[in-house]
Formats: structure tokens, sequence, C-alpha cells
């Protein structure tokens, strides 16, 4: 991944449980087939209410019509990002929809180790509120390699958590590289 | 300083003398469980991975439950099902539990405690968020996604994160009115919904221990809606006698210790607590039976792991026994065992299917159902603006079917006292 990324952010609220992020009717589609799981990316957040839907002002769907790849590629959030069930099928519709990377208060467990067991995007937690520092729509830079947020709108900077000892995974690309780098995988004798 | 009985098991199984919360640990996974929804992408992951050679770490550590999408039209969902059909007859492997067979079984969580893969002093990991369940077993026992299922699989191990322990202790004497939903529902209304995220929820006192293993399933099985890891009871000789009686495999009883370190502590009095409601759209957005009673109600739903158990038809039953609901009401036996108890067992002589046919409930099939909406044809799924009172555990905006539905989470007593009624009754009425 690069040290830096730019696009648009889309904001949500606080405990955006896994049924709104792809809701359980969709689970039955093939994550594997390259047609078929364009169907994640399509139903990603279908069903947050759509008041709720696109911070502030709410009312913007995160995925426009027939598309399957939405104009969004950074999901600011509040707490308890993805509670709710253990469906990996959640942040790989996200990543499917074209997410790199979600900044959220804070992070339901399962969630969390999905999005970077599976290598699929990168949860950051932020060490404020930053669901009113942005609007739906901002542009943003975020920094890998300094952990930082930009509104480039605002021009304002952030200071995001440090992935910690899960970067590691984060860097290698998921769970399963990282125990490859490791040898972990080769040998199965484990650290 | 002490251990809890979630830092004995973790560190037993990662082969450490102590661990502390915090830690990251590699441990040695003693079950893995999926089934038809996580079971086939994670399977897809394993092949990807470890590619033509793969093999499964040890067959016997490995169980399959279809259960999600089963009795449905669905050719996706059913691809699914096949999928995972194929799997257990290219790799031999037994612990299948075929759909349209004598061995399907019906709900994970429940049918693991039936077939006893639920062992005091194990590790259990399951593709399915409440997996905790089986932590009333004494052991530890949590959700993972398909990534982690799929290492599982290859290697039997995985890393997890010791966590800091919250102990919550009832006291008391259960009244006839309080079920265990309640006591868990009380919980999430203090804790809100990430209240134990990264914890251990542990579960203790008087109360607990009187309860039947159903109910302390019930309990640990909602430990996931505020987050919690996993959410564990020390086994004790109801235990003991439940294992027992299901298989003959080795278990070892862990308790915490009296020094161990706990985050925080929870005390409650069963005496003073009154029936509880979950209030759309949240599991900790609580209130009181007795505040919301006379919302007007489309439909009741009474089963899933959570509230579809043999004791919870016997609750229900109980207030159903000789009365006519006045709204559909559904009523689905977790696995085909509680189903097959509901045709044996009697209240005042009469079945407890009995007891609910006469009274005009749809009886379907043991599957998740509409507890998480499911395709299109599932039965029970809320439709347009049904306003339902279900003794599932999530009511997440459209979790059980439509978006515009509101889903009022509660016990099985206070389930079938507003089936009676059509609207949201206190179980008090009828007791």
């Amino acid at each position: 991944m690069g040290n830096k990324i730019t696009g648009k952010v889309y904001v949500l609220g606080n405990n955006i449980d896994t049924d709104q992020i792809i809701p359980a009717e969709h689970l039955v589609y093939s994550l594997t087939d390259e047609e078929e799981s364009k169907k994640y990316g399509h139903f990603a957040l279908s069903s947050v209410p759509i008041d709720q839907a696109g911070l502030p002002n709410g009312g913007i769907t995160f995925i426009n019509g027939d598309n399957w790849q939405s104009e969004f590629s950074l999901i600011i959030g509040g707490s308890n990002f993805g509670c709710g069930s253990s469906r990996e099928h959640a942040p790989f519709a996200l990543q499917k929809a074209g997410v790199k990377a979600i900044v959220a208060e804070s992070y339901a467990r399962i969630f969390y180790r999905n999005s970077v067991d599976g290598g699929f995007l990168v949860p950051y937690e932020s060490n404020e509120k930053l669901s009113d520092k942005f609007k739906t729509g901002d542009e943003y830079e975020l920094d890998f390699e300094n952990d930082t947020l930009k509104n480039l709108s605002t021009n304002n900077e952030y200071k995001l958590k440090n992935l910690g000892s899960v970067s590691e995974i984060v860097n290698a690309g998921g769970l399963f590289e990282y125990a490859r780098k490791s040898g972990m995988i080769e040998t199965s004798s484990f650290a | 300083m002490g251990m809890t009985i979630t830092e004995k098991i973790l560190a037993k199984s990662a082969g450490k003398d102590v661990v502390k919360p915090g830690e990251n640990v590699w441990l040695n996974v003693d079950v893995l469980m999926t089934h038809d929804v996580c079971g086939p992408p994670t399977i897809g992951i394993w092949k990807r991975e470890f590619g033509e050679n793969a093999k499964i770490w040890d067959k016997d550590k490995l169980v399959i439950f279809p259960d999600h999408y089963i009795f449905t039209a669905n050719k996706h969902a059913n691809r699914n099902v096949n999928i995972l059909r194929e799997f257990a007859k290219e790799y031999e492997f037994e612990n299948y539990y075929d759909v349209g067979t004598e061995r399907y079984k019906g709900v994970c969580h429940i049918a693991l405690a039936e077939e006893g893969y639920n062992i005091p002093g194990t590790v259990l990991f399951g593709t399915d968020s409440h997996t905790c369940t089986s932590g009333a077993f004494g052991m530890f026992a949590t959700g993972v996604g398909n990534t982690d299922a799929a290492f599982i699989l290859g290697t039997g191990k995985i890393w997890e994160k010791v966590p800091e322990s919250l102990k919550f202790t009832f006291h008391g004497k259960m009244p006839e009115y309080l079920t265990a939903k309640d006591l868990i529902l009380q919980i999430l209304g203090d804790i809100t919904t990430d209240g134990a995220t990264y914890r251990a929820m542990e579960f203790d006192g008087e109360a607990v221990y009187s309860l039947s293993m159903n109910e302390r399933m019930t309990l640990s099985n909602m430990a996931i809606e505020a987050g919690g890891m996993n959410g564990i009871i020390a086994a004790d000789e109801v235990t003991e006698a439940y294992v027992k009686e299901r298989t003959d495999k080795p278990y070892e009883i862990l308790k915490s210790d009296d020094d161990a370190e706990y985050l925080a502590k929870y005390e409650y009095d069963v005496d003073k607590l009154e029936p509880i409601v979950a209030k759309p759209h949240s599991p900790d957005n609580r209130d009181t039976v007795k505040n919301v009673e006379g919302t007007q109600l489309t439909k009741c739903y009474i089963g899933s792991c959570t509230g579809g158990k043999i004791t919870d038809f016997r609750f229900a039953a109980k207030l159903i026994a000789g009365n006519e609901v006045r709204v559909p009401t559904f009523v689905v036996p977790a696995s085909t065992e509680v189903a097959k108890q509901l045709e044996i067992e009697t209240h005042n002589g009469v079945s407890l299917k009995q007891i609910f046919e006469d009274a005009g409930c749809v009886i379907a099939q043991s599957s998740c159902a509409a507890c998480l909406g499911g395709p299109d044809d599932t039965i029970g799924r809320a439709v347009d603006k049904d306003v339902v009172i279900s003794t599932t555990n999530r009511n997440f905006p459209g979790r059980m079917g439509s978006k515009q539905s509101e889903v009022y989470l509660a016990s099985p007593l206070s389930v079938a006292a507003s089936a009676i009624t059509g609207i949201i009754t206190d179980p008090r009425n009828f007791l």
C-alpha cells in the first residue's frame, strides 16, 4: 500500500452494525466469483437508515443506482463500528465498493479482526470524534506512515492512533501473508 | 495475583503458565465450528491459501452445521449447502450434519451443546458471533470471520488478545416472571452495546447457578451484544451432568481465583429486577415491559439460538396453554432435538407442540429462520412496517427482514404474554 491516499469521505454515526453494512439476505452470494461478488459492493451499507446515511445531513446513498463501486473511499465512523455478526462479508463488501480505510472512534472485535486478518481495509482509530469534523463528500488525505488524516476541504489535520502490534499483519496484507512471512505456515511452529 | 477463568483457559490453550490482559497469544484450538453462510467462503480461503493439498488440521475437531438458510428456494443459499456437502464428501469428514437427513440438527450453537462439543476448560472458535453461547459450559468460546477460520482449519491455531474481564453477579432466587433473557437485557442496558468490547464477561452468583444449562446459554449467548469477546460461566455439577450425558470426552473445571483482577464488577439482586425489553433498534435500548405495555404488535416470534431452546418453549407454553394468539406467532425450535422434545414434553397433560398448535401458532422447522431476516421466503420474516416482539438477540434496523419493521427483544414469557393479547404485555399479568 502506498504511503498516502486521497479521495472523498463518507461519514456515519455510532454503532454501524454488520446488518447495516451488508444485510443478511445478501450473504448467499459467492465471495470468490469475480462477477457475482460485485453484488457485495452494490449492497454495501444498503441498510443504513437514510437519514443517517452520509452525515451530517443524511440522505446520501453510499452506492448510486446499479453501481457496485462507491465514490467514497474512506469511511468516518463513530464508536463501535461493525458491531453485530461475525460476517467477514462486511469488510469484504466495503472493500469491494472501493473503501480503503475506516477511521472510527472504536470497533467491534470481530469486524476489526476481519478487516485486518483478511487484509480488506485499514481500521484506524481516531483520538477524538471526527464525524463532526468532516462532512460527507469532503476531500481527504490519509497518511499511513505518519498516521494522520487531513481534511483537504478545511485543511485541518488529525492525528490517528497507531495500529500497534496489528500493523505487522496490516503491512503484510493479511494474516496468511503475515504467517508466511514469519514462517508460521510452513513450519506450523508458532512464536 | 490470581487469574480469571478466561485467563486460565487461554493460558492452558497457549501452553503458558500465566497470561495477562492485553497480551497477544497463539491458541491451540479444540473445536472449530462453521455453518452454511461462512463455511463456503472459509473453505474457499483455506483452499486458496493452502493450495490443492490443503489438509484439515484435525478432522475430529471440525464441526459443520448448516443452519442459517435451509428451508428456502433461494438457489444461492442452496448452493452454499451443496458446497458443504461436497466438502464433507471429498475430505471424508464426519462431523457434518446434513440438511434433509436424520443427522440434520438446526441452529449450530444449540447443536454444539446437544452433540457434546461443549467441553469445560476447552477453546472453541466458530464463524458466528453467537459462538460465545458455548461459554455457558465453562469454556472459552468466541466468534471469528472466514479468514481466521480458514487459518484454524489449516493450522489449528489462531492469535487472540487476552481480554480484561468484567464480572456480573446475580444474587437471590429467580422470581417466576424472570428469565435469563431479562438478566442479559438488564446488563445490556447498563453497559451498552460496546461496554464489553474486547472484554470477557463472566457470570456468577446463586441466581446464575440456579439456572439450567439452556438458560445459562441465553446469558452467554448475548455477551456479543455488549461487544464481549466471550461470556463465561464456570462449570458446576449441573454442567457436568449435561456434558456427561452427551460425551465421554475429558473435561477440566476451571474457576476464577478469589484474587483475580476484574476491570469492573456488577452486582444485581434478581428479586428487584423486572421483565425487560430492548426497544427498536438496539439490544441496549432497555426499558421495562411495563413501560411499553400496550404497544400494538403485528407479529410474535419465539426461536433462535437465544430463545428457541426447550426451556424457552416451556416458559411460553405455560402462558399460552388454553389461550389463542391474537397476532401471527411463530414457534421455531432451534434444533431438531428441541422440536422432538416439543412433541414429548407435556404441560397439564398436553404436549407443548399441541399447546402452540391449539393456540394458532405457526410451528416452523428448526433453523436460524427469521432471526436474521434471511431470503424472502423465510418463515416469520418481518415485512413492511411489522412490529415484532421476539425472543431473538438483535433488533438492528432490518435485522429481521424489512428495514421499516420494528423489533422488541424480550423473554419467552413476555413474548408469550404479548402473543395472547396482541399488544406488548407484562407476563406477570398471566402468572
